[in-house]
């Protein structure tokens, strides 16, 4: 697989001034379709493309510079026709078209693939990956789509002609004032802020004692064990939540009753029980994962040097086993961060977690607040898949240390 | 040991067998490990699997009945309906009792709203009938007070009803000492006055649990002259005449006048008071539902019903369940199907690209499945919506007429979408793992020994990854076929699942037997998944992120 293979340069005007056509013409039909104009578009975008693809190609060596002009070009097109916010999109497709003129100009497209490759299989090699692409896409625009939403101006769920002329006026930060100030969700967010930490110390003290039993060699019944520790992650969300609405409000009844609690400390108690039993699994799983590359000689090591099991745990076994003890503290954090169902029957008013002010606001009266909800929530889970993701490799490297 | 000759069992250092002191050393790392283990294990019992018990017994317990109609329901069960005759005198007389003490309660209603499930319109005639049933109690009232105006008087039946050393503590009880002794029933009395010793005895415990009056100073229940009645006409004159205490006097005077008391009709009062009392129906219904447990539950949840007459098929117009479930499936299934098709893909891609690529592709996969789910179904009820974002971009772009926007939220279709992308991760990651243990040299190799691209993928690579496909299917599946939030957001009527109904029967109508029942067949149907899941992958096995 040599990297510097010459790739074999498709004809100029038997190939990439057509193909670059078409997809212009594509292009064109999309921007004339919106001017009232499709088949003026279409035309004139087949056109422009596939000139510039032929200059680019043809003209301009560097492949930098190239897409730099492909990019000025289009954007003045665009400016021409929807003015500041045309000069922006036109930018970005000037880019795409003069990276794709490239692409297809210099045979870039038979790169991944040896040279005896037919036709048809580097047909199929690129349309697999744009299949791949699109299936990202589907996976991740839902996402991204909600942030530039949430600066919307306008109580709408949809982009604006403000916002899509990128004029200043259509953007707006109140959906953020409205999620920070108003008590219908700063209440629900100290409330999330409150259970998913106690749960998750819970989950995690009681998990990981469990996982160091679960990983000594002789367990009578590991397998049953295993399953009834598991289980609140194998059993549907809805059986769970039914089973507990029935049974803590006895408990409930009872903590009031006989111990004379507050009713809010009660509620609070039902759910952080109910949502640390649902993130143990994740915690045991996590933790025995970590467990299973940890070299027991270290434990001995430690007892012959005179250590009592306690401090063997804390100063030898712990340190090792700690990335996967964070990974599982963050899984049941978000476990019960995430938490809709349980807390719905569980808990009451007073316990109303964020996700679950979400889903009435979804249900019954759909305020945009929830954009920028949603979207503090997507930086918050960027924040925890790098921390996770960071731990795993970490945890991966003391692996490799250690002898197994 | 090759230069001794020793005969005996081995022994370790201390001199102990060897045997005996290795089986001592594993029994207490095995102890050990359960020691660390048990906390955790206690917690999940009660914490988890408790409530799914509760839940389960829920599905098949029926204790109301029998616990609000005592005395109905024991003079219910020589009653034949059968017969196609109402039942007899006594099975009335209970009832007058039972449901006069349920109204003092206010427990009839709660008792009407739980056979309403099985028999509409029912919970009416308990509510009705619970107001004017007082009136047989105030006819006996009458009578006995005729006899002697003391029965008025609640002294007189703390006297006669409490025991010597209750009514002692109670004499000088004032209520600024808290609460006033507990009440304790007189054994003579008791013995004699079998149902009124247990209505007085609730009269009681109801008076001290507001804790306002004692139990002497309260107004007594109309329905104690109904049991004291029904009592003094059946008790046997030994046991009157044993009737100790302060009122003993009055009650073996009632006890001589009762036969000459106008002869009463119970059954006659209640037809009066609702002509649903003289139906044969209304009794079916109470004895069906009489014993303390009922598969009534299970059977409505398949779209059965008990009546009298053995199961049956429900109404046409009420067979819901079954459909609902098949749904379920189905829908669980395609959704699955949709994953794998999409997946199985993108898997493949990050599996082969070196993994500098493929870590940096596979950021895409995790950071959906790190999102909250509310966030992932509004942004795809934001999406779908007739105003929103997909409709506005085709509209734009012209492939679609301003005027007929598609439809695709609150139907099947947006379901199926929203709950594919949730659970699409959940799909690749298995898939993911698995193709990363299969050599790409297969590949390789089968190509050239002659096969072509596609035999060589179907008959070399595929296969090695039929584990991959089992594991991520039967996760999104038990994943699917639980989901509630998903449905109940962007399915409408179409497109919600069981468990949507579920929640239903708990936060809506108030059904929790059908919950439970509804539940706990999916519950079965999961462990089964589960079991499979098990036998294939290993629980051992399962690998986040």
């Amino acid at each position: 697989m040599a990297k510097k293979r010459i790739l074999p340069i498709p004809g100029i005007w038997s190939f990439t001034v057509p193909v670059n056509a078409a997809a212009g013409a594509l292009l064109g039909y999309m921007v004339g379709s919106t001017n009232g104009a499709p088949f003026t578009g279409l035309l004139l975008g087949a056109l422009f493309a596939g000139a510039l693809a032929y200059v680019l190609v043809q003209h301009v060596g560097s492949r930098r510079t190239g897409r730099l002009i492909g990019a000025a070009a289009t954007a003045v097109v665009g400016f021409l026709i929807a003015g500041f916010a045309g000069f922006v999109f036109g930018a970005f497709v000037g880019l795409i078209l003069s990276w794709f003129a490239y692409w297809v100009g210099l045979g870039l497209y038979r790169a991944g693939l040896p040279s005896y490759a037919t036709m048809g299989e580097v047909l199929w090699h690129n349309s697999f990956h744009l299949i791949c692409g699109l299936i990202f896409f589907f996976l991740i625009a839902p996402i991204v789509v909600v942030i530039p939403l949430s600066f919307n101006a306008q109580d709408f769920f949809t982009f604006t002609p403000e916002m899509l002329a990128l004029d200043p006026a259509g953007y707006s930060l109140k959906h953020y004032q409205d999620f920070f100030t108003n008590p219908d969700w700063t209440r629900p967010l100290r409330n999330s802020f409150t259970i998913a930490p106690l749960a998750t110390i819970l989950a995690v003290s009681f998990g990981t004692l469990a996982a160091i039993g679960l990983s000594q060699s002789h367990v009578p019944g590991r397998r049953a064990i295993m399953a009834i520790l598991i289980s609140p992650m194998i059993v549907p969300l809805i059986i769970s939540a039914t089973g507990m609405f029935f049974f803590y409000s006895k408990l409930g009844n009872w903590m009031e009753g006989s111990l004379g609690m507050s009713r809010d400390l009660v509620g609070y108690i039902k759910v952080v029980l109910a949502h640390a039993a649902l993130g143990i699994p994740f915690v045991i799983i996590t933790v025995t994962a970590t467990l299973v590359g940890f070299d027991r000689s270290l434990t001995r090591a430690a007892a012959s040097l005179g250590a009592g099991p306690v401090r063997t745990f804390f100063k030898v076994q712990m340190p090792l086993i700690l990335p996967g003890v964070i990974s599982g503290a963050l899984f049941a954090f978000i476990t019960s961060f995430d938490e809709v169902v349980v807390v719905l029957f569980v808990g009451s008013a007073a316990q109303k977690t964020l996700p679950w002010q979400m889903f009435t606001g979804l249900r019954e009266q759909i305020s945009p607040t929830i954009l920028a909800v949603a979207t503090v929530l997507v930086f918050f889970s960027i924040l925890l898949l790098t921390t996770v993701e960071f731990l795993r490799r970490r945890s991966e490297r003391l692996r490799g240390i250690t002898p197994s | 040991m090759s230069d001794t000759t020793q005969t005996g069992p081995m022994r370790a250092a201390d001199g102990t067998p060897l045997k005996k002191s290795l089986a001592r050393a594993l029994r207490r790392q095995k102890l050990r490990a359960l020691m660390l283990i048990a906390p955790l294990l206690i917690f999940i019992l009660v914490t988890f699997i408790a409530p799914i018990a509760d839940m389960l017994f829920r599905s098949v317990e029926n204790q109301i009945v029998a616990d609000t109609l005592p005395n109905t329901v024991r003079a219910l069960k020589s009653w034949d309906p059968e017969t196609g005759e109402l039942p007899g005198e006594p099975v009335f007389a209970g009832l007058a009792v039972d449901l006069q003490t349920a109204a003092e309660l206010k427990i009839h209603t709660k008792l009407g709203s739980r056979l309403n499930y099985e028999s509409p319109g029912i919970s009416s005639l308990f509510r009705q009938s619970g107001r004017k049933v007082d009136d047989i109690g105030k006819e006996f009232q009458k009578r006995f007070v005729a006899l002697h105006p003391a029965w008025k008087s609640g002294e007189t039946w703390a006297a006669l009803m409490g025991s010597d050393e209750w009514l002692e503590q109670a004499r000088g009880w004032s209520r600024d000492q808290g609460p006033e002794p507990r009440f304790r029933l007189r054994k003579s009395a008791a013995n004699a006055l079998p149902r009124t010793g247990e209505v007085y005895l609730a009269f009681a415990r109801d008076v001290q649990g507001t804790g306002r009056k004692a139990v002497s100073a309260e107004k007594p229940w109309p329905v104690l002259f109904t049991a004291l009645a029904q009592d003094l006409g059946q008790a046997s004159p030994e046991d009157i005449a044993a009737i100790d205490g302060p009122a003993a006097p009055l009650v073996q005077q009632a006890a001589a006048a009762i036969s000459s008391f106008e002869p009463y009709s119970y059954r006659d009062a209640f037809i009066q008071m609702d002509k649903a009392w003289g139906e044969i129906g209304t009794w079916e219904v109470i004895k069906l539902y009489s014993p303390r447990y009922t598969p009534a539950y299970f059977l409505n949840a398949v779209d059965l019903e008990l009546t009298p007459h053995g199961i049956e098929p429900a109404p046409e117009n009420e067979r819901i369940y079954l459909k609902l479930f098949w749904r379920t499936l189905w829908m669980s299934l395609l959704i699955t199907f949709c994953c794998l098709a999409l997946g199985y893909p993108v898997a493949w891609l990050l599996a082969n690209l070196p993994s500098s690529k493929s870590n940096l592709l596979m950021i895409l996969v995790l950071l959906p499945f790190w999102t909250s789910l509310l966030v992932r179904t509004s942004a795809w009820k934001i999406l779908l919506q007739q105003q929103g974002v997909i409709n506005d971009v085709l509209v734009w772009l012209g492939l679609i007429d301003d005027a007929n926007r598609l439809v695709m939220i609150n139907n099947k279709f947006g379901t199926i979408v929203a709950m594919t992308h949730i659970l699409l991760p959940f799909m690749i990651l298995p898939l993911f793992s698995v193709m990363k243990t299969i050599p790409p040299t297969y590949l390789r190799a089968a190509k050239s020994l002659g096969a072509t691209p596609w035999t060589a993928f179907w008959r070399v690579y595929f296969p090695q990854s039929v584990p991959g496909i089992g594991a991520g299917s039967i996760l999104v599946f038990i994943l699917a076929i639980g989901y509630y939030i998903t449905p109940e957001l962007v399915g409408g009527t179409q497109g919600v699942f069981i468990s949507n109904r579920i929640a239903y029967h708990i936060s809506t109508s108030l059904n929790w037997g059908l919950a439970a029942a509804l539940g706990s067949i999916l519950l079965a149907a999961v462990l089964v998944l589960y079991y499979t899941y098990d036998k294939i992958v290993g629980i051992d096995n399962v690998k986040l992120g």
